[in-house]
């Protein structure tokens, strides 16, 4: 049993606040929902920029976020929808680490962009893991905190980081979202997409869909053209992954989204790629959304691209920059005095390149891979 | 129809479908299974889950750690392998089932549906073996196969608020047993007082696709009470047998 130490006192609980992680795989073939965060490149993201592993616990925050207090010294990063976050009053930025001290008050405004915030704590949001998971599916009242969502009073607890808590990680450049304006969704066709007309697939793929005002966690409907059927609506029940398009009767389209059934009875005629689920969790009732078809290989390549920044999230390198030699003052918090020459700046990407690398005062000139460690120990 | 070649389709880029015919049958859902119990074996590379129903099977993979035509290649090995091996045997699970009175309200509806006794509804439902095709809908709820024709009966005209835990119904040509407390609109016949899904159980469903239940008649409310603090002192234990093949 890993030790934890309250660290978060809700003082109003927000519209829909609810502690989540990466989701209850492993137990869909008892029925069992999956859950988990909605965007969980953006959970994922604010648990790296702390320091904790992709699967650890943080809070989903619905459109108007919570205020708590904190209850011990907090490494904190919150990540997603932009909801201007408050520490006692004075903005701090998203998708960056931030240190607060114990009795600190963090708020949270409507959101500007996107509509789930994540806030992750080093550490992880401490509650028991059931069935191997601790994100909340409050339809059946299981994980989480007590299976519901969060209350204001409610306290939570952060397990112990066992170091010293540091704020010293980075999104990469150019790797945060942006989710405004229309979304335009990259879908693989299938698995029932032959149950449409030729004119029904063109409608999915041509037509702009508007985010009804009924969605939720389950799924996103939408309104717009419906799309055309060959012989009905209905299958044989079988399986659906999160970002399922499903199109019951009235041919108007469902996302399915992290608390779907684990199984339903109506065709698919295709799945948002894992790269997507994002823009469709930020996505606004009455927000515009539009399909395009991508291959497998396509939405691979950009699964890829999207694992590379969560991989590009690291701490800036325990080097010194120095340009022509000229070595500048810029060292890690950690106040290791070494020095690389190098025409570019280090950006939190790996990179590659010639260098020259003083310690004491002897000079290296090196071939020089510089690879961003997650996690502790980098 | 069980295809001769299994059919593979894309359920978005990290899920894949592998379905195995084309209506609902025991011979197709037993193919199911197999491929089922050699996943549940695990060993097969990027898969993270999977999820078996009627007559095709979703496996869940990461895409970075194996692509579509790899998995689609591993599984195909799997399932001429699967054929090859002597399955794990399936079991029927006794679910006890107090009929009638307060806790089966529809039962004489039921009845009457039927033109039948309600002492003939109660032989009828529990005197089959049903297989569990597959589980969904809500935690724990199994889909069974193999209800009496006769006893099918349309759904209530309104809707209950709340159904509790272990309401065993009938809709249509379907029977089941809630395994937590919803509303439905499903006829009600029986409870049990066996929980069907507890959180906190490793596996947490009393049953899984592929097993057979046998719906066991109480005597009345002593013994539907009795097995309900024997279930609460976590001392009863379901009856599993193994079905004679």
């Amino acid at each position: 049993m890993m030790a934890a130490r309250p660290a978060l006192e809700i003082l109003q609980p927000g519209m829909l606040t609810t502690v989540q992680d990466t989701g209850r795989y492993g137990y869909q073939r008892f029925g069992m929902p999956v859950a988990g965060a909605m965007d969980g490149f953006a959970l994922r993201a604010a648990n790296r920029l702390v320091g904790n592993p992709d699967r650890a616990a943080g809070l989903e925050m619905t459109a108007l976020g919570p205020q708590m207090r904190l209850l011990d010294d907090v490494c904190f990063a919150i990540a997603g929808a932009d909801v201007a976050p408050l520490l006692d009053g004075d903005a701090v930025p998203m998708w960056q680490p931030i240190l607060a001290p114990r009795g600190s008050l963090l708020a949270f405004q409507a959101p500007r962009d996107g509509l789930r915030a994540y806030l992750a704590v080093a550490g992880g949001v401490a509650v028991p893991a059931v069935m191997g998971s601790r994100s909340t599916y409050v339809k059946a009242g299981i994980g989480g905190l007590d299976g519901r969502a969060l209350r204001a009073g409610d306290v939570l607890s952060a397990y112990e980081t066992g170091g010293e808590l540091r704020a010293h990680r980075r999104m990469p450049d150019g790797g945060i979202p942006v989710y405004g304006g229309k979304a335009e969704l990259r879908v693989v066709l299938g698995p029932q997409n032959g149950a449409f007309t030729r004119q029904g697939v063109r409608t999915f793929l041509t037509a702009e869909y508007a985010v009804s005002i009924q969605s939720d966690r389950m799924g996103y409907r939408l309104e717009g053209a419906a799309i055309e059927h060959r012989d009905g609506a209905d299958i044989i029940s079988d399986g659906a992954p999160m970002g399922a398009v499903q199109v019951p009767g009235d041919g108007k389209p469902i996302i399915l989204m992290a608390d779907r059934g684990t199984t339903g009875g109506y065709t698919k005629i295709a799945a948002v790629i894992t790269a997507d689920l994002d823009k469709v969790a930020q996505a606004m009732p009455g927000g515009a959304v539009a399909f395009r078809a991508v291959t497998l290989e396509e939405a691979r390549a950009a699964l890829r691209e999207r694992e590379g920044v969560l991989d590009g999230i690291a701490a800036p390198a325990r080097l010194a920059v120095v340009s022509d030699g000229a070595v500048s003052d810029i060292l890690d918090e950690g106040g290791v005095p070494i020095a690389l020459t190098s025409a570019a700046p280090i950006a939190p990407i790996a990179r590659r390149g010639r260098g020259r690398v003083r310690v004491g005062g002897e000079i290296f000139d090196l071939d020089i891979t510089i690879r961003q460690v997650n996690g502790e120990g980098e | 129809m069980i295809y001769a070649e299994p059919r593979f389709l894309p359920a978005g880029d990290a899920a894949l479908v592998v379905e195995l015919g084309d209506e609902i049958s025991p011979e197709i859902n037993r193919r199911v299974r197999s491929l089922s119990l050699a996943l549940e074996r695990g060993g097969v590379a990027g898969v993270f889950d999977f999820l078996p129903t009627y007559r095709s099977a979703l496996v869940f993979y990461d895409p970075l750690a194996a692509s579509a035509a790899e998995l689609q290649d591993a599984l195909t090995g799997l399932l001429e392998s699967a054929d090859e091996d002597a399955d794990a045997a399936p079991q029927v699970v006794h679910i006890p089932v107090l009929y009638g009175g307060d806790m089966g309200p529809d039962i004489g509806f039921v009845a009457d549906n039927a033109g039948l006794s309600e002492m003939d509804v109660i032989g009828m439902h529990s005197g089959v073996d049903y297989l569990v095709y597959m589980m969904g809908f809500s935690p724990g709820f199994a889909y069974l196969g193999g209800l009496d024709g006769r006893l099918a009966t349309p759904r209530l005209q309104s809707p209950r608020a709340e159904i509790p835990a272990g309401a065993v119904g009938i809709a249509e040509a379907q029977t089941g047993v809630y395994p937590v407390a919803s509303p439905g609109g499903w006829q009600l016949i029986g409870r049990t007082p066996v929980d069907l899904f507890d959180a906190g159980r490793e596996p947490p469903a009393l049953l899984a696709a592929g097993d057979y239940v046998r719906f066991v008649a109480l005597e009345g409310e002593a013994e539907f009470r009795e097995i309900r603090r024997q279930v609460e002192a976590g001392e009863y234990r379901v009856v599993r047998e193994a079905v004679a093949e």
